[in-house]
């Protein structure tokens, strides 16, 4: 081994009980390189920076197959110690700082330099006096590196996120034998001139020979800083090239790649022009993570239209806000008729009904009965399955024919439990699904909002759940908006697809359009209207 | 056997069984003792129809999602007031029974109202702002107690002539008279009918409602609040609404337990009564997010059956009276149990 790389990840599998989510991946990182490595959700992408950090995650479920090396050795990393020692610094996601602690804390936490003391020389190192002067000195030069002007002796409490970034990196640098910087989506959380000012500062430090694995989805970020890109789906490294050999379209398209065999087309040209059902006019939503920022579009009665797009770019935000679970603003006219927002009971009674891709958060009454999941939301919202007691005035749930509502939605839907009465928790996440289906036809919907339904469910039972919503199009008319991350469900599903870019609508493509398509819009190239 | 076994401690709850068995045993050396059975009995339903609705009134505040009610002893405030206004103008009978009933509610219900706004500000932490708030407004209340303009010199202080009293006897003709109405005796036991009736009442008003439209929802924004407004419920109307429920359930529920215990006890008396209350509906198998009707009787059946039979067994047993220990042991004791788990384990 020669010492022309800093890191260097040799064929590493990693299984999750039996499902395997890194399959042989190879990863080399050069001193003062910056190497970009994209993929989309659930790609693998987290997993590695696990094994690399040696998080007890990993070892907890039994470790992970193949090599890591660093600066020419062989490095056994079992816990994030280990890692830290070997010359790994890692910026996490969530931020790992405190809060009511200085900047300069923060940075030299548990590294502190000390002096010894009285009480030092009788009971030993702990009780050491700190070097505030040392630390202050430090802590200056490590954010002088990343051009941060911040007091290092200031509270983080108050700070802007971006400051709290740097503050992170700064920490890491200030190690002296750092030798590889690992970035985990380090721009998802800040505004648009802090992830630049990050982007040149990541480039400073590169150039200072350290080596630099940025990991992140945005690929014009990752376009224009790496040196190197590797592209991971589904566990699999896709490839490995220099940033100059390739092109933003070719990368997006990599990334979403075809994942599964197409489930056949849509029929295209299927007549669905019964003019609009749904007008949504410049939604603003504000769902943390997946912000909508004016997007326009339209929705025809009786279609099924595909909203795709990659994480963090608002396809969710759309669903979520129209039913009135985030804050948003716009106009919302539905048949005509403008429906208020903000309102979840609004929506409801306009005929819209959400299958949320949250299901145990939100789609779900866990700790209840299958029959009363399915009946519920609609006796709630449209006094459904209510009977009278005697003459009075008062209405009460009407058990028996919620019973057999549930008992027709189970044999329909082929809900795997062992009766009406059982809890929905103890089922699997598509019989959980199923359940969620039964509870939004219960609603009687016009338009069907279905976000990510396959999230989370095995194979057999994805297929299910696609072909129920296509029935429920078909058979009953109900106009379906769906939401998914898989493009090729999108694409076996849909007359039309939406694909989202930093909050807006980037364009509207035809299911059979090219793959270059796809990939251009969800880089934010602007599209081509299908019509 | 081991099977049936499990089934039924899984069924009844550990927690219940064992009390249930130990009140077994309790009777057991009752009997064997010569202690007067049938009084026992008699007292332990009076007991049940004393504190039952003010353990009903837990089921609401734990269905609307904001946890066991802490600060009961607001309502119990407000039953306290009902009593006091009725003494005052010397009502009587069935006629001033329901007027304090009435004045307890709407005091209650008003009550409740802001208490539940303030509940809503400190989600997640309102056991323990209730029962802080509980103690605050217990405190304050002593200076109303010595202030308010109560002319009737059967209850104030007879030096000063100004300020209510401790305790004060509640008048002959209103005093049980809900234990008296229809009583009727079987093989010794004094059935306090009236008494019984209106905690059934009770319960039965609240089953019905957990059964409306209304009430459903409530539940639901407890289980699962975004559920709940993906469903189109205001989720914080339903825990105001929760806790005002619960708090003139609690002020009516002082106003029954006042004439069947024929005094009114003012100043740091309400203090801890929310307690048992809590204690009760936990042994009944509720947990601080699941709560129903059922486990609120159960609870207090069981709960103030072991109280008024353990207290005259022990007696006969050993010497001295630790009856007041007993129930501060099992009711702490219960309490920190439940508190400790998160899922009911009642079903």
């Amino acid at each position: 081994m020669d010492n022309k790389w800093v890191l260097q990840i040799q064929n590493v599998s990693k299984e999750y009980g039996g499902n395997s989510v890194l399959k042989g991946v190879n990863l080399s990182v050069k001193p003062g390189e910056i190497h970009a490595l994209v993929g989309e959700n659930g790609a693998g992408k987290s997993t590695l920076m696990n094994i690399l950090f040696g998080m007890p995650v990993i070892h907890e479920t039994g470790g992970f197959e193949g090599e890591i090396w660093l600066n020419g050795k062989k490095a056994g990393i079992e816990s994030p110690k280990n890692a830290m020692e070997a010359g790994i610094g890692m910026v996490h996601q969530e931020f790992m700082l405190l809060p009511g602690f200085s900047v300069a804390e923060n940075v030299k936490l548990n590294r502190e330099p000390t002096k010894s003391n009285w009480f030092s020389k009788i009971s030993g190192k702990k009780l050491e006096t700190l070097d505030l002067h040392k630390m202050g000195a430090d802590t200056r030069r490590a954010l002088d590196r990343i051009e941060m002007t911040i007091d290092e002796w200031l509270p983080l409490v108050g700070m802007p996120v971006g400051h709290r970034q740097f503050v992170e990196i700064a920490r890491e640098i200030d190690k002296a034998d750092l030798s590889v910087l690992v970035l985990d989506e380090p721009t998802a959380v800040l505004t648009e001139t802090e992830a630049s000012n990050l982007l040149s500062v990541l480039k400073k430090l590169a150039e200072s020979g350290i080596g630099v694995l940025f990991i992140s989805h945005r690929l014009e970020e990752v376009y224009e800083i790496a040196d190197t890109v590797t592209v991971l789906r589904d566990g699999e490294m896709i490839a490995t090239m220099p940033k100059t050999e390739t092109k933003l379209e070719t990368i997006a398209e990599m990334m979403v790649g075809r994942k599964i065999k197409r489930l056949g087309t849509a029929e295209s040209g299927r007549a669905t022009d019964d003019g609009d059902i749904l007008e949504i006019t410049d939604l603003c939503v504000d769902m943390p993570g997946e912000y909508v920022n004016g997007a326009n579009i339209t929705v025809r009665r009786g279609e099924i239209l595909g909203i795709g797009g990659l994480a963090g770019h608002g396809k969710l935000g759309i669903a979520n806000g129209i039913m009135g679970l985030y804050p948003s603003s716009g106009t919302l006219i539905c048949d005509g008729e403008e429906i208020p927002l903000n309102n979840a009971q609004s929506s409801l009674e306009a005929g819209l009904v959400f299958l949320s891709e949250d299901r145990r958060g939100v789609g779900l009454l866990l700790d209840e009965s299958i029959e009363d999941n399915i009946a519920l939301a609609s006796m709630i919202s449209k006094k459904n399955f209510l009977k009278r007691v005697g003459p009075l005035p008062i209405s009460v749930l009407d058990r028996k024919s919620i019973r057999e509502h549930a008992d027709k939605m189970i044999s329909l839907l082929e809900i795997k439990c062992t009766g009406p009465q059982q809890s929905v928790r103890r089922l699997s996440g598509g019989n959980q699904q199923k359940v969620c289906v039964a509870k939004a036809i219960t609603m009687d919907p016009q338009v069907l909002l279905v976000s990510e339904p396959t999230r989370g469910i095995d194979v057999g039972a994805k297929e299910r759940v696609l072909s129920m919503i296509k029935k429920l199009n078909r058979e009953k008319g109900i106009t379906v908006v769906m939401i998914s991350s898989e493009l090729q469900e999108l694409r076996s599903m849909c007359d039309r697809i939406a694909i989202m870019y930093k909050g807006t609508i980037c364009g509207v493509l035809d299911p059979d359009a090219p793959d270059a398509e796809f990939g251009f819009c969800m880089a934010g190239k602007g599209g081509i209207p299908s019509d | 056997m081991t099977d049936s076994f499990k089934q039924l401690i899984d069924k009844v709850g550990l927690p219940r069984l064992t009390i249930i068995l130990f009140l077994v045993a309790l009777m057991v050396v009752a009997t064997v003792n010569h202690l007067p059975t049938s009084m026992l009995l008699s007292n332990s339903l009076v007991r049940i129809g004393m504190n039952g609705v003010m353990v009903l009134a837990m089921v609401p505040s734990v269905q609307s999602g904001a946890g066991l009610n802490f600060g009961l002893s607001i309502g119990i405030i407000a039953g306290l007031i009902g009593m006091l206004v009725v003494m005052e103008f010397k009502l009587v009978g069935f006629f001033g029974l329901i007027i304090a009933l009435l004045i307890a509610c709407a005091l209650g219900a008003a009550a409740g109202y802001l208490y539940g706004l303030v509940l809503n500000r400190v989600r997640g932490q309102e056991m323990m702002i209730g029962t802080y708030t509980g103690f605050s407004i217990v405190s304050g209340m002593c200076m109303f107690w010595l202030l308010a303009p109560f002319r009737n010199p059967e209850m104030i202080w007879v030096v000063g002539g100004k300020g209510l009293r401790m305790t004060l006897a509640v008048n002959d003709s209103l005093a049980q008279i809900l234990d008296n109405f229809w009583q009727f005796e079987i093989f010794g036991v004094e059935i306090p009918v009236g008494l019984l009736l209106a905690f059934g009442l009770a319960c039965l008003l609240l089953e019905v409602f957990f059964r409306s439209r209304l009430g459903v929802s409530m539940k639901v924004a407890g289980a699962n609040p975004v559920f709940a407004t993906s469903c189109g419920v205001d989720v914080d109307k339903m825990r105001v609404l929760g806790t005002v429920l619960s708090t003139a359930l609690g002020a009516m529920g002082m106003v029954i337990y006042c004439q069947s215990f024929g005094y009114v006890q003012l100043y740091m008396a309400p203090l801890m009564m929310s307690f048992p209350a809590v204690a009760s509906v936990l042994i009944g198998g509720a947990s601080a997010r699941k709560a129903t009707v059922w486990n609120a009787v159960l609870g207090t059946v069981l709960f103030q059956t072991l109280l008024t039979i353990a207290l005259p067994v022990t007696r006969s047993v050993i010497q001295g009276d630790i009856s007041e220990v007993a129930k501060t042991i099992i009711s702490n004791s219960m309490i920190l149990y439940a508190l400790t788990r998160k899922e009911g384990d009642g079903e």
